[in-house]
């Protein structure tokens, strides 16, 4: 079984995120990048279809060089290979997944596994933009999977209940938390990852259908003021509410 | 998202690709399978055995060694980090994969026979036999040298007589790496578990190391083969096995100080008294940066001696000021951290009364911070202050 693993890389989940001075990205300085949490679900469902049918995993970013790091990670949970898109990060999804399918659609791949989102911007697209360009059926949000001959079946969490659903292979999977338990990588296997290729393939640009106009923080809480309920208070926060906050 | 250690310098950004990937397998199984089941078996006095194919598998054995003994072939920084995470956990179990690695895999890697390696290596590392190291004695602590244990030639190997007192992983070892004078001179032996005259009786009654085996070693005229004798004379074959140990110990103490310090963080900023958090005190805060400003040193001199012997130009000397300094300032954390909790820090619901009491025992094993003191006050002024 060919299966292509897209992973990403974001800030780690406990980051104190801020705006760049260019207004529109966040600031890196100081920020540790991880591979993004719903990733690992799908790099480990990855693994475990090719223990059970045989077969390679590959596992491919578009992003720039830190982005390897992600890429060692998956070599060194039991993925085969790895390919770097040499892209610098953006948020642009058609981009992302136009490249990722120019690049697909040479490797055939049986499955094509990705997290359901990625932490940083949240955008959820990457799975069905991916299986519209390459004509592919996609199932999002799988929380499990099995696969018997070409047949797919796979359920995924619904508000309030479960949902099963079937489709053919070749597909595209998004993974849900709960599908698997990610393995941690083995030391040994750490230090054999070292001797597997990463395939770099420069970027294949495409107009950005999108473009981010402004970023911001949310608007912090204010502090509030402790007073009483004496006559001479309640006046003060009544003249406080339309003077200060201009409330009333 | 794995454990991130405070790092106030950044130490941990310089760690290449493979090392940074040890430091969080070795911390996300700390953190899913050791911190969750070990006070229980620190209360109860016993090993977690459980964990020994989890550790195996995961490759904490012999991680510097190569990977044709189904080692991982890690450099010792790496190795540095494993410790560093696994007594983040607890000291017994990282004195458990100390003594695996570095004082039984490591002396048979170095003076052992083929066939010896090739029976031994690899079940050691897979975790399928465990092994303990015999220097130490009942009367022969500091001065290894004065040991009574020993060897006599007999037709086809040796006789061994004598005993030997805290020894990790003794009565759950399969096979012993242990020094005897024969001639008037030390040199090893590997004993295997069903010897006969060789018994390892565990050591009871111990308040720190609970979740760790101590025993004492038996040996009343044990046949070892002359297969079994290691290529080595004098005290720099036990010494050499125990300057790899000492160095994980620096790693491994940082890591338990590292532990009581989140604790005492998070516990500062979240216990309020008279009516705000104990975290906006002076005397807390002065406590807080006290063990940050250790721990960041201890990193900073782990990180430098981890590249000092991944080099190969560390002296055993660098290793004595490391693990006298880095097991001196964990203690003093856990006993301020005991502090910033009040009451709650004697509690099993924090880890800081087990990380206080297991340090009492590394700050002795492994070269005492006395012994320490005095080689390195021998190297400076070159007259020994203990002989």
């Amino acid at each position: 079984m060919n299966i292509l693993v897209c992973i990403s890389q974001v800030p780690d989940t406990t980051t104190k995120v801020q705006v760049a001075s260019d207004g529109i990205s966040i600031d890196r300085t100081g920020v540790k990048f991880i591979l993004n949490p719903y990733d690992e679900f799908a790099l480990e469902e990855g693994l475990q279809l090719r223990e059970k049918f045989g077969g390679t995993v590959t596992a491919l970013t578009v992003g720039g060089e830190t982005f390897k790091e992600i890429l060692r990670t998956a070599l060194a949970m039991g993925a085969d290979k790895a390919i770097l898109i040499k892209d610098e990060h953006k948020n642009d999804s058609y981009s992302v997944a136009f490249q990722i399918s120019e690049i697909a659609k040479t490797m055939n791949p049986d499955v094509l596994m990705l997290g359901r989102q990625s932490i940083d911007y949240d955008s959820f697209a990457m799975a069905p933009m991916l299986a519209e360009l390459l004509g592919l059926p996609s199932i999002s949000m799988v929380s499990s999977l099995t696969i018997d001959g070409n047949l797919i079946t796979a359920e995924r969490d619904i508000e309030g209940g479960k949902e099963v659903l079937e489709s053919s292979l070749p597909c595209v999977i998004s993974a849900q938390k709960g599908l698997n338990n990610p393995r941690y990588p083995k030391l040994p296997d750490i230090m054999k990852a070292k001797s597997k290729p990463i395939e770099e393939i420069p970027s294949l640009s495409t107009d950005a259908r999108i473009s981010t106009m402004a970023m911001q923080l949310p608007i912090s809480k204010r502090i509030g003021k402790v007073s009483g309920d004496s006559e001479s208070e309640i006046s003060d926060i009544v003249l406080a509410l339309h003077e200060e906050a201009k409330v009333i | 998202m794995s454990f991130q250690p405070v790092d106030y310098y950044g130490v941990y950004n310089q760690l290449s690709d493979e090392e940074r990937m040890v430091r969080e397998s070795v911390a996300d199984f700390v953190d899913s399978e050791v911190i969750p089941i070990i006070e229980k078996h620190y209360q109860d006095g016993t090993f977690p055995m459980d964990l020994v194919p989890k550790m195996a598998e995961l490759g904490l054995f012999g991680i510097t060694l190569p990977q044709e003994y189904g080692c991982a072939g890690a450099n010792y920084t790496s190795y540095g980090l494993a410790m560093q995470e696994l007594e983040r956990g607890d000291s017994g179990i990282r004195s458990f994969a100390s003594v695996q690695s570095s004082l039984v895999m490591f002396p048979i890697y170095s003076y052992a026979n083929e066939d010896m390696k090739n029976k031994w290596l690899p079940k050691l590392a897979a975790g399928t036999a465990i092994g303990c190291f015999g220097l130490t004695e009942p009367d022969f602590g500091s001065n290894p040298s004065g040991m009574i244990t020993n060897a006599k030639k007999i037709d086809g190997g040796y006789l061994l007589n004598g005993a030997k007192m805290w020894i990790t992983n003794g009565s759950l070892a399969n096979v012993a790496v242990v020094w005897a004078k024969y001639e008037g001179e030390i040199c090893g032996f590997i004993v295997e578990k069903g010897m006969k005259g060789f018994s390892a009786p565990e050591m009871k009654g111990k308040h720190s190391l609970r979740a760790s085996v101590t025993s004492e070693l038996i040996f009343q005229d044990v046949e070892i083969p002359e297969s079994h004798k290691l290529d080595v004379k004098g005290l720099k074959g036990p010494l050499s096995c125990l300057t790899q140990a000492r160095y994980g110990i620096a790693w491994g103490a940082i890591g338990s100080a590292i532990g009581t310090y989140q604790s005492s963080l998070d516990y500062a900023k979240s216990r309020i008294q008279f009516d705000k958090p104990i975290a906006s005190f002076q005397l807390v805060q002065d406590k807080l940066v006290w063990m940050l400003n250790e721990i960041t040193k201890g990193q900073l001199i782990c990180m430098q001696l981890g590249k000092l012997k991944d080099s190969g130009l560390m002296n055993p000397n660098q290793v004595s000021l490391a693990k006298r300094n880095n097991v001196d300032i964990a203690i003093q954390c856990a006993r301020i951290a005991r502090d910033i909790h009040g009451a709650n820090g004697i509690l099993q619901e924090y880890p800081i009364m087990r990380h206080s009491a297991n340090l009492e025992s590394v700050r002795t094993y492994e070269g005492t911070h006395d012994i320490h003191t005095l080689i390195l006050g021998a190297d400076i002024t070159g007259i020994q202050a203990f002989k």
